[in-house]
């Protein structure tokens, strides 16, 4: 989240990685090779204006607006942050301000398949340290927060997924594993391309 | 049933009777199972009666603060033309704490009737449920209970048929732990950063968008429609303790224990017939070092004081601890308590909004100076240090989360210290390299 924490900083690697793409992220927009296209058209475009009508402002929806470019692109880029400014009339630095926020919101590109694993105390004393250690190697990140170079795995720590009682927990995308071991790291990442 | 266990004739399963029982989860199933009768209850009912037949059951918030359910209810103001909201609290983060996924992923419509329910008593006709980010499947299920609730007329503009209108909306949050103190909720489902709000006013006074809100979290909510049926009176009989804690709640235990799970019990069951009975106890050849009982965020319990505990609010109190959530986090002779003292003062560092500034600060120096322990670069003065900063860590600021990282601190070393001493005095192997 926003305060003192060492989680989800972006290693030296990491932004190599991410090449042109990330550099526009950080303002370069000169830099971009590709026009940006926008995500709120169509089909889209529909959600937003029902999303409209279940909160009583248009900054309700912030947060599901930010939802939908995440799916949409894998990331929230500085253009997309002033897209959604400009669908709920809101300023660009409002927005920078809320995702940044969140840790659940990509302010930079990440593997195909995103991997965050639980090392909060419960999970820590039944051994979620081996998780992380064997997700790192089986992925080819080789540190936290890095995208193995293949560019399919980014693997994090995160704070308390709530699944305690079935150690260790892992999301991978929107799949939510219980009872991750080491053992069985390299089985479940097949199914991840 | 139980659920990952088989129930345990030690345990008072209301809510959690459906767990694992796949047919539950739809609207039919539900019904078959009784579901929506409450609701239907209800309606013949004035709001004014539900909320008394709420507050003689003597439910009290099962979120982590214990405020009485019927007396948060009443706080509302009559109905003037401005609406009123009611937030269901489902952005369960805090460790040791996994009761209200269960609720969502075996038996949504119970939480759905007890919203419903909950919204009619407080006049509200529109109901916001925070499921937090990463619970990607209760989030689809309850999804998926919401759409069916609406097509079958349980929920949406004419309820049951009586004429009334509840319109239940799913927010997803977005990974911030924060956002489970119920103003920064507020703030998060108004688009904005989930910071704290000062109080007062109070919800009910000035809540989600300036108007009267009620927050209740997914078990309290769970709760309602037993007591709707059955009768406050029914409730309050649940208890075997203090008459002030009535009801079952739901123990998550976790952490160095034969079988992890959730347990719904009386108030008032003794720790011990938790830990040794239903849960079977420590793993082969270890012994029970701690416990912490009611989420991370409460002070840390000896063996001693976890043998004689008894699980109601009050219990915990005499205890030296809180029942908060009832994350249950047992910790066996295995667990370095420094080591782990550092991972939950770490945890707290990373979810500081950092608006105030005993926190910010206060959370980051803590896990700083934690870690040059653990690193052997530990001195006496640390622990005059981590109590000083403790103290200005607890209630000084908007919200609890600094306080949260104190008790775990002030506890540890009240009751641990010589492991802490281990560690300065080198006497033990730095368990991290320093920094």
């Amino acid at each position: 989240m926003s305060g003192a924490g060492q989680q989800g900083q972006v290693p030296a690697k990491q932004v190599e990685a991410a090449g042109q793409e990330h550099a526009s992220a950080h303002g370069g927009h000169d830099t971009q090779t590709a026009p940006y296209e926008r995500v709120f058209k169509r089909e889209r475009l529909a959600r937003l204006d029902q999303l409209f009508t279940k909160y009583p402002t248009k900054q309700a929806c912030l947060l599901p607006a930010l939802w939908m470019v995440q799916e949409a692109r894998g990331w929230i880029s500085e253009p997309a942050i002033g897209e959604v400014a400009e669908v709920l009339d809101l300023t660009p630095a409002y927005v920078k301000g809320v995702v940044t926020f969140y840790t659940m919101y990509h302010t930079h590109p990440v593997g195909r398949h995103f991997i965050q694993v639980c090392t909060t105390s419960p999970c820590n004393i039944c051994g979620a340290e081996d998780v992380v250690k064997a997700l790192l190697v089986a992925t080819g990140c080789g540190e936290l927060g890095a995208t193995s170079p293949d560019g399919r795995f980014t693997v994090i720590e995160v704070e308390c997924l709530g699944a305690c009682g079935f150690v260790t927990p892992v999301l991978i995308d929107d799949d939510f594993i219980e009872s991750v071991t080491p053992e069985n790291v390299p089985g479940i990442l097949q199914r991840y391309q | 049933m139980g659920y990952p266990h088989p129930s345990h004739p030690k345990e008072n399963p209301v809510l959690s009777k459906h767990f694992g029982d796949p047919e539950a989860r739809s609207f039919d199933g539900w019904v078959k199972r009784g579901g929506y009768e409450g609701l239907r209850k209800v309606l013949r009912m004035s709001p004014e009666a539900v909320i008394e037949e709420i507050k003689t059951s003597g439910l009290r918030g099962r979120g982590g603060a214990g405020f009485p359910t019927g007396l948060k209810w009443s706080l509302m103001p009559k109905p003037d033309g401005r609406p009123h909201y009611l937030v269901c609290n489902a952005d369960e983060s805090e460790p040791g704490t996994f009761k209200d996924r269960e609720i969502m992923r075996w038996t949504p419509h119970q939480l759905l009737e007890g919203c419903a329910i909950a919204a009619y008593a407080i006049q509200a006709e529109r109901c916001y449920i925070y499921i937090r980010g990463e619970f990607t499947d209760p989030f689809q299920i309850m999804q998926q209970a919401v759409e069916e609730a609406t097509a079958k007329g349980a929920l949406g503009d004419n309820l049951l048929g009586s004429g009334k209108r509840i319109e239940v909306i799913l927010h997803r949050g977005a990974g911030a732990y924060i956002c489970g103190e119920e103003t920064a909720m507020l703030n998060s489902i108004e688009g904005k950063r989930g910071n704290p709000r000062i109080k007062p006013p109070y919800p009910a006074q000035a809540g989600l968008f300036g108007m009267p809100t009620t927050i209740n979290n997914v078990e309290t909510l769970a709760a309602v429609p037993h007591i709707v049926i059955r009768g406050g009176e029914w409730y309050k009989g649940l208890s075997l303790s203090n008459p002030k804690s009535t009801g079952t709640k739901l123990i998550s235990v976790c952490g160095h224990i034969q079988r992890p799970g959730n347990y719904e019990v009386t108030m008032g069951t003794p720790m011990k017939e938790l830990i040794y009975d239903m849960c079977g106890g420590m793993r082969p050849g270890r012994t029970l070092k701690a416990v912490i009982p009611g989420g991370s965020s409460v002070p840390i319990m000896s063996a001693a004081e976890a043998d004689e505990c008894l699980l109601d609010y009050e219990g915990v109190v005499a205890k030296g601890s809180m029942l908060g959530s009832a994350g249950m986090i047992v910790m066996d002779d295995s667990t370095d308590m420094v080591y782990q003292i550092w991972r939950l003062a770490r945890f707290y560092a990373h979810e500081s909004c950092a608006q105030c500034t005993q926190c910010r600060e206060g959370t980051a120096w803590s896990t700083r100076i934690l870690e040059r322990i653990l690193a052997g670069k530990g001195k006496q003065e640390h622990f005059q240090l981590l109590l000083d900063l403790s103290d200005n860590m607890t209630g000084k600021t908007i919200c609890v989360l600094s306080d949260s990282c104190a008790a775990p601190i002030v506890s540890g070393i009240q009751k641990f210290r010589h492991e802490f001493e281990a560690y300065i005095q080198g006497a033990r192997v730095p368990a991290m390299a320093a920094v």
